[in-house]
């Protein structure tokens, strides 16, 4: 065998490895398009296993008050394995409260972007459109680079970009609901209009939900309680950086329309002219 | 005189600088922030910060979350 055979054999079917295909948002390219959360890990050893099997390169963290009992940080461990942290404004029901602790992450982190949060009420912790807006048009003004957590609404979405938003983050179902994403459509009719980057931002509770957002035409996904709360937090993780991966890859390949009936995919021609009335047992 | 550190009342000699008072609580030289009467205050402006009876000081930090 000569180098160049082994060469073609070790291909795996002659395959060609897919492309460099990077997320970009805000000039920004990363190579995982799996945007990861923190919250819900049992603790920071399994959130970092969780974290590793992910790929992730962005992952989010929430402003708290300091506790001076706590030990360990979630910062330390993202910063050991270089991962990109995005502090988020969780829990905020105002835009003043959303723009205060925005700047409040921006100080104590040093990075200019923020995952922005403005939710309605506990109980269903849907994004409240008006403050969301209000807070979103502030923060671009004030420099940020600002990644909205919002309602899957085609409209939102386009105001958002409109004034500023470097990505648009449409929910596919509740916060930590794991329902999946209830509307594609409206994902759809999101990325059809959007020139940043949609990624699917809270619902997604298997892999099949993570491939079918990115099937979906969304540039990323953001997910932390799917992870998090699996029973094996470490292997959903590498699930769902499977299921991004072949997501992305079916969407770029062009999946085939749907079709009523069958189309045989052997040819019609050329059958044997056989007596249907007796089968030759 | 009384300051409120965090939601929690903390009694603090005159003159103390925003500083100090962080330093009570961590000495980790970077990833906190902290607003007194809900504006940021950048670390570099905090041994400038004295406080006055009645602020209210938030300290934060990165925790899992999101």
């Amino acid at each position: 065998m000569t180098a160049t055979t082994r060469d073609t054999a070790a291909a795996g079917n002659g395959a060609a490895a897919p492309a460099a295909d990077p997320l970009t948002i805000a000039g920004t390219a990363f190579g995982s398009r799996l945007i990861m959360g923190t919250g819900g890990a049992p603790s920071l050893e399994i959130l970092e296993r969780a974290l590793l099997a992910s790929g992730t390169e962005l992952t989010t963290v929430a402003m708290r008050r300091l506790d001076p009992t706590v030990q360990g940080s979630v910062l330390s461990v993202l910063d050991r394995h270089g991962i990109r942290p995005l502090p988020n404004t969780a829990g905020c029901f105002t835009a003043g409260e959303a723009v205060l602790t925005a700047r409040l992450a921006r100080e104590a982190l040093g990075t200019d972007w923020v995952k922005l949060e403005v939710v309605a009420d506990e109980r269903t912790l849907l994004p409240d459109p008006v403050e969301l807006l209000d807070a979103a048009e502030t923060l671009v003004d004030d420099g940020f680079t600002v990644l909205p957590y919002t309602n899957d609404d085609p409209v939102l979405a386009r105001k958002l970009e409109d004034v500023g938003c470097a990505a648009i983050m449409p929910l596919g179902s509740p916060i930590g609901s794991g329902l999946g994403i209830r509307n594609p459509h409206n994902f759809e009719l999101i990325v059809e209009r959007a020139t940043v980057p949609v990624i699917l931002d809270a619902g997604a509770g298997t892999a099949s939900d993570a491939s079918l957002a990115m099937e979906l035409g969304c540039g990323a996904v953001m997910l932390a309680s799917a992870v998090t709360r699996a029973r094996e937090p470490a292997l959903m993780a590498a699930a769902m950086r499977h299921a991004v991966e072949a997501g992305r890859l079916a969407r770029r390949a062009g999946r085939i329309p749907r079709r009523h009936f069958a189309e045989a995919s052997s040819p019609a021609e050329g059958r044997a002219a056989l007596d249907p009335e007796r089968p030759a047992f | 005189m009384t300051v409120s550190v965090n939601g929690e009342p903390r009694e603090i000699t005159e003159g103390t600088t925003l500083d100090l008072l962080v330093a009570t609580l961590t000495r980790a030289p970077s990833g906190v922030a902290a607003a007194v009467n809900e504006t940021v205050v950048p670390r570099g402006q905090w041994p400038l910060t004295a406080l006055g009876e009645g602020d209210r000081v938030e300290v934060l930090t990165a925790v899992q979350g999101g």
